[in-house]
């Protein structure tokens, strides 16, 4: 079905006004002469709701592409760009105050994490890997700015070289993966590159060998093991609040790109990808969970944690496409989605108890935090208690429904193995509980941040809380969105 | 006559070197700048050795995205560059060791 160009555009109308409010946004922080822009934070705020709005407004029925097929539109879409969206706001909302707080505001901050949020929407809507890799060079570079925002600090601006260097290595090397498929199969739209692959049966070394990139810059973009050697130092050396942000809204448009390339463009090759991602996530897993442990620093065990966690959303990918009943990665979708919620509130927690004159990033400034602070040592003890899965936190269910899906595709070893780790990795998260509830505290841990930041990570623990008890209707949603 | 393996050799040859590049050098970190840029331009070379031998312009429409995108992304790491030099005093690769563990 051919539309003129200007019906297209219906299709596209929340990217498009996410890019004007963007643009609004940096025109007003020119202008705006206030120390704290208020106006600036506001109005990212405000474009961040309207972008939510316009997605439901246009949340399609079925499959919709447009822009010869390099654009696409579809329950999935609607759910991941409303949860991209969300995140952002409450990662602006802990910015906001963290960086006030600090003497350190600029408006810069918005606009660029606004862009950032543009190239995430364009990466879940990607349908052709031109798009997919225009997205993703829009988020990134977004991202390399943020993580240099401070230009005081030595460990920010090394945190983003290391960033820019392998982000870019990344990039050069899904690029060369997306080269040798486009000249094998002639086209760049991932459904027409489904189709030539499952079309010709001959040799498929070289369909392999393109393949192998396009999984490396995934796992990169991920955090996999052996490519999350980024990861750890740039979590701990960017300021928190971007770290904030690089740990919840670009794992989704992660996830998005992974099921875009593989599921839809390569599953002709599933047998192929499903080998490599199952070395990804066991790596994963060990490394992270076992690396964590040595880890001094909340934010740096925070970040293999992640790789951990990166390690379990790939297992949620491997069963792919099934001819009969559709996409059945509904578990990577739930999992990406609690995945965000409890990092928000994990690193939340660190902005929380930190101050203007002191970052509250070592383990040891956690040290009896319970006996001052009961109700947020309690929320921390949720978010912990719910990354190590332990039911009935929202976490539990996560985990629960990525096995359930492994044991289903018939991989029992790798079910038992997850479980393993899990059971490893619930030491470190444990400790911090540990030291919160049974430890005599060195210092005298006084909360100085505002209402707005304490309201938002109650509501935070309370959401992990909630949906941990009632996980029927998120679970619903993810497998209703991939049908059809 | 040139054929399209010879492309498609001489693209692998530069993506080579500049992985290498990247993962060998300890000097300097433009050095890594340059290898980042050649590692894309490689990549534009396959693509349009792609798009002639297949007669397809989808390919060449994508080296204009990708030179464009490399444009950016240069003048983003040299702006990271200067904010790290500012800051450390050096550009060194083996300096950039106080984040580790």
């Amino acid at each position: 079905m051919m539309m003129p160009i200007t019906a297209e555009m219906m299709f596209v109308v929340p990217e498009l006004a996410l890019l004007v409010l963007a643009c609004l946004v940096l025109l007003c922080d020119v202008f705006s002469t206030s120390e704290n822009k208020p106006l600036t934070y506001w109005l990212a705020q405000v474009s961040l709701v309207v972008v939510i709005v316009l997605v439901i407004c246009f949340n399609p029925e079925e499959r919709i592409s447009v822009f010869h097929n390099h654009f696409i539109l579809d329950p999935l879409s609607t759910v991941l760009k409303v949860t991209v969206c969300a995140a952002s706001l409450v990662v602006f909302l802990f910015s906001y105050h963290y960086f006030k707080a600090r003497g350190q505001l600029q408006g810069e901050y918005f606009v660029i994490g606004l862009f950032a949020v543009l190239g995430m929407l364009v990466m879940i809507s990607a349908y052709s890997m031109l798009s997919v890799y225009l997205g993703l060079e829009l988020m990134s570079l977004s991202l390399y700015a943020l993580v240099a925002m401070n230009r005081e600090s030595g460990t920010a601006s090394e945190a983003a070289m290391k960033y820019f260097v392998l982000g870019a290595l990344a990039s050069g090397l899904l690029l060369y993966g997306i080269s040798i498929l486009y000249g094998i199969s002639g086209t760049l739209v991932l459904p027409e590159l489904a189709g030539y692959i499952s079309s010709h049966t001959g040799s498929r070394i070289a369909l392999t060998f393109g393949l192998v990139f396009v999984v490396v810059g995934i796992a990169f973009k991920l955090g996999a093991v052996p490519f999350h050697t980024w990861l750890p130092d740039v979590y701990e050396g960017s300021p928190t609040a971007v770290t904030l942000f690089l740990a919840s809204a670009p794992k989704v448009a992660a996830f998005a790109m992974a099921v875009r390339l593989l599921v839809d463009g390569l599953q002709p090759l599933h047998v192929d990808w499903q080998g490599m991602l199952i070395i990804l996530s066991v790596l994963s897993m060990a490394a992270g969970n076992i690396i964590a442990i040595s880890q001094t620093n909340i934010k740096r065990m925070l970040a293999y944690s992640a790789i951990a966690h990166a390690g379990f959303l790939i297992l949620g990918i491997l069963p792919g496409l099934d001819a009969g009943a559709g996409a059945t990665y509904a578990a990577a979708l739930f999992y990406v989605i609690s995945y965000v919620i409890m990092s928000l509130g994990a690193f939340g927690f660190i902005i929380l108890s930190g101050s203007a004159d002191h970052e509250a990033d070592q383990l040891t400034d956690f040290k009896g935090f319970a006996e001052f602070n009961p109700w947020f040592a309690f929320i921390m003890l949720v978010f912990m208690f719910s990354l190590a899965g332990v039911p009935p936190f929202l976490g539990f269910w996560a985990k629960w429904f990525v096995i359930k899906e492994v044991i289903a595709i018939g991989h029992i070893w790798l079910a038992i193995l997850a479980v393993i780790f899990s059971v490893v990795g619930a030491y470190y998260y444990l400790r911090i509980v540990k030291l919160m509830y049974f430890d005599q505290p060195d210092t005298m841990p006084a909360i100085v941040a505002g209402r707005q930041v304490r309201l938002m990570i109650s509501f935070n623990g309370l959401a992990v809380l909630v949906l941990g008890f009632v996980p029927g209707e998120l679970i619903r949603i993810c497998t209703t969105v991939l049908m059809g | 006559m040139i054929e399209l393996s010879d492309v498609l050799v001489l693209a692998a040859l530069l993506f080579c070197i500049s992985v290498a590049g990247i993962f060998i050098n300890r000097k300097n970190v433009i050095i890594l700048l340059m290898c980042i840029e050649l590692m894309l331009l490689s990549v534009n070379l396959n693509f349009i050795g792609f798009s002639h031998f297949l007669g397809d312009i989808h390919g060449q429409v994508f080296v204009f995205f990708i030179l464009t995108v490399a444009a950016a992304e240069a003048a983003i790491g040299l702006a990271i560059l200067v904010v790290l030099f500012r800051n450390r005093n050096t550009i060194n690769v083996v300096d950039l060791d106080t984040l580790k563990g």
